[in-house]
């Protein structure tokens, strides 16, 4: 591979304070039940700082603090106000992009090239995109009148930090909701940088709540009785969970979820384009991304040219310091996540398929995992299956579009799809075949504010993004 | 000369387009008449059925599933009197064919309403459209006995989903009558399912059944069950319609909740180029 020079950014902009407390009502306090633990640095295994773990009482204060500022301030604001400190908060993250997109890369591993030019814009657009909706929900087709819900509880993962809690925040807060939001226990930094963000802003106290902890933190918000509307984003087995445990209650629900994304490419697609987009499918955030496309659907007659163009791309993948700018592939999320992505990988190999990997230098220290990918695999392997969550490709074979439609849908996911073919009507008339909630037609991971996204059938209900992403955080 | 003796109708299923007996060989006397029993099989055949239906259903054009529901209200208006006769309200009559006439008309303008164009911030096409969710199980309320389940089966099926639906225990003539009107209105079979009986009996089966993907449970009352069947229903993250308020008016306008909440979203994008 061609030597670059390390280009590393530098992390003086991030000020990390030793330990954080819970954002409650406004300002930071130490947990009244709970305990601490630590975030490190998942690329050195470095310890970034130690933050406060919310207990039940914790719990019950924050979504008290919501209420009450559901009930004396958030709900009764004229939406016009309510859009103008969303606006204030987009302004913020696009002028703090540096520091947050630093961080970012710090608290979770993926390269700073995408946390700075995919993660922060997309934060920033979102916030803005729905600040514009505060004084217009009349308007967004939900009724005369739609009013919020209340309080919304939001529980989101570690993958797209930032980008979840813009997600979840921007269209409660624009819809006139209040928040109380556990992010997760291996990225709790961002967060807790947004709630100082909240604060510049001048945000009234309790509109939103940050609480950081562990499975047992989140369990206790979304099961907690003041509570009128669940967000989650994570595994599937944690949305069935959710959903059991919001049965028969009032609680309105949306889930985002896992997925098993088949990326399609015919032999008439251009395969320079084609390899780009499997590359960006599966490698993208380290392959941390619901939305992966990671089973690979390739047309026998083409196999062969694919896969030898793929192998040599995958060769060029820089792996290393989520903070040199050169890197493509950052680390891996944490070492329970690691060895996810390691045992699913060794079941691939005894199950029968062939895996591949480039010659690749791991750091000595921190979570690694090479770009890996599995060929001769079956729809019955494991890795066809199941969610790996990390960069390991699964290619199989079709010969007609008939048979890749089946292939692509044979999964109890649905949350997206890509199709690589020059002909304007296969793209269409695949589109209309494959249950999934996003079709990537010649592009993949494309994302924007404006854009509903979310899952059909296990990948879970609702959609975020544009006018639909209103709809989870309406009465209407 | 002697009076003329009646035919009676025997009172059956309506699964995949035809009136089976329950297989379970079961009745259960309600309005005075014999009627059948489903088991837990039949739900689960009705599923199959449901399910079978689902490609050809959701593949019509829309204008095709507007013409046939709306050739579903003129049978309908047409044994106006026989619902009478089952001692359905002319005016729940009236108001059970308005409403299907209502949602006829949604099946060829609700994309239009519900999705469309997103202005991205990049060179691409980028459109998002309603498409139907798939198998709906649904439990149609006690009361109004057909003009609740004309309003739960018809926002289902308007969209492109097929549907299993409990009918009134307690009135579930008026149901089986609506079977027939189906039957005669160019509907495919399998794209509505009806079963009479015990929801008790029936409802865990569809709402555990891993090949529906929605669940409606409208006329649930007992809440017991009614949570029962919403934690069954987690099991493949089902869509929920959670039980109407016992005080629900069903003669006002229904809005689009219904439709919208057995629909799924799709977004598709391609680049601008040349």
């Amino acid at each position: 591979m061609f030597e670059y020079a390390p280009a590393p950014e530098s992390r003086s902009v991030v000020d990390l304070k030793p330990s954080y407390g819970l954002f409650i009502d406004g300002t930071f306090v130490d947990p009244t039940d709970g305990g601490s633990f630590k975030s490190i640095n998942p690329a050195s295994e470095e310890v970034l700082a130690e933050v406060a773990e919310a207990g039940a009482q914790d719990v019950e204060r924050a979504v008290r603090a919501a209420r009450k500022a559901y009930d004396k301030v958030w709900g009764p604001m004229p939406g016009r106000d309510r859009a103008k400190y969303l606006y204030r908060i987009a302004r913020l993250i696009q002028e703090r992009s540096r520091e947050l997109a630093v961080l970012e890369s710090l608290d979770n591993g993926k390269p700073i090239r995408e946390s700075r030019d995919v993660d922060l814009p997309l934060v920033a657009a979102h916030f803005f995109y729905y600040a514009g909706w505060a004084d217009k929900l009349e308007h967004a087709g939900f009724g005369a009148n739609p009013r919020p819900i209340g309080v919304a509880a939001q529980v989101i993962p570690w993958n797209f930090p930032l980008l979840m809690l813009a997600w979840k925040i921007a269209p409660a807060l624009a819809a006139g909701n209040t928040v109380v939001l556990k992010p997760a226990e291996t990225t709790p930094l961002t967060a807790l940088l947004f709630a100082e963000i909240c604060q510049q802003a001048d945000l009234p106290a309790g509109v939103v709540n940050i609480l950081t902890g562990a499975g047992d933190t989140g369990r206790t918000l979304v099961e907690h009785a003041g509570v009128d509307k669940v967000a989650f984003t994570g595994s599937t087995d944690v949305g069935r969970a959710i959903a059991r445990s919001v049965a028969g209650t009032s609680k309105k629900l949306t889930l985002e979820l896992g997925g098993k994304a088949a990326n399609i490419v015919f032999d008439d697609a251009p395969i320079d384009q084609a390899v780009e987009g499997i590359v960006n499918g599966i490698f993208f955030n380290q392959g941390h991304v619901c939305c992966a496309g990671s089973r690979l659907l390739v047309q026998e007659n083409v196999a062969d040219r694919v896969l030898e163009s793929l192998k040599r791309r995958m060769a060029q993948l820089r792996v290393g310091d989520p903070l040199d700018k050169n890197t493509d592939v950052g680390a891996i999320n944490s070492a329970a996540q690691l060895e996810r992505i390691r045992e699913l990988s060794d079941a691939g190999s005894a199950e029968g398929a062939e895996r591949w990997s480039p010659p690749c230098d791991l750091p000595d220290r921190g979570f690694w995992f090479a770009p890996t990918i599995f060929t001769g695999v079956t729809q019955a392997h494991r890795i066809a299956r199941e969610e790996i969550f990390g960069p390991v490709l699964s290619v199989l074979t079709f010969r007609t579009p008939a048979e890749a439609v089946e292939k692509a849908n044979n999964t109890p996911y649905g949350l997206s799809a890509g199709i690589w073919t020059d002909k304007g009507s296969r793209i269409l008339w695949m589109a209309d075949r494959l249950r999934a909630g996003v079709v990537w037609a010649n592009t993949f991971n494309k994302f924007d504010p404006t854009s509903p996204f979310g899952g059909y059938k296990e990948s879970g209900y609702g959609r975020e993004g544009g006018r639909h992403g209103l709809e989870g955080y309406l009465n209407v | 000369m002697s009076e003329r003796v009646a035919v009676r109708k025997t009172y059956k299923l309506f699964i995949g387009g035809k009136f089976p007996r329950s297989e379970s060989g079961r009745s259960y006397l309600v309005q005075s008449s014999n009627v059948s029993l489903a088991s837990r099989k039949d739900a689960r055949d009705a599923v199959v059925a449901a399910r079978a239906a689902v490609k050809g259903w959701a593949g019509a054009t829309a204008y095709n599933r507007g013409q046939i529901l709306y050739r579903a209200a003129e049978m309908l208006e047409g044994r106006r009197e026989q619902f009478v006769a089952l001692g359905i309200p002319g005016d729940e009559v009236d108001a059970a064919v308005d409403r299907w006439v209502w949602y006829a008309g949604w099946a060829d303008k609700l994309a239009q309403v519900y999705g469309g164009a997103n202005p991205v911030a990049g060179p691409y096409f980028n459109i998002s459209a309603p498409e139907p969710t798939g198998v709906v199980a649904a439990v149609a309320p006690e009361r109004p006995a057909l003009l609740g389940l004309v309003s739960v089966i018809a926002p289902a099926i308007v969209t492109g989903n097929t549907v299993v639906v409990a009918a009134s225990a307690t009135e579930p003539l008026a149901a089986v009558t609506l079977a027939e009107v189906l039957a005669t209105s160019d509907l495919p079979g399998g794209v509505v399912n009806i079963l009479t009986g015990a929801i008790t009996e029936t409802a865990p089966t569809l709402a555990a059944h891993m090949d529906v993907n929605a669940i409606d449970l409208t006329g649930v009352t007992d809440a017991a069950l009614a949570t029962d069947l919403e934690v069954k229903a987690a099991e493949n993250l089902k869509r929920v319609l959670r039980p109407a308020p016992a005080d629900h008016d069903w003669s006002v306008d229904p809005g689009l909740d219904r439709m919208t909440a057995l629909l799924e979203t799709k977004t598709v994008w391609h680049p601008k180029g040349v």
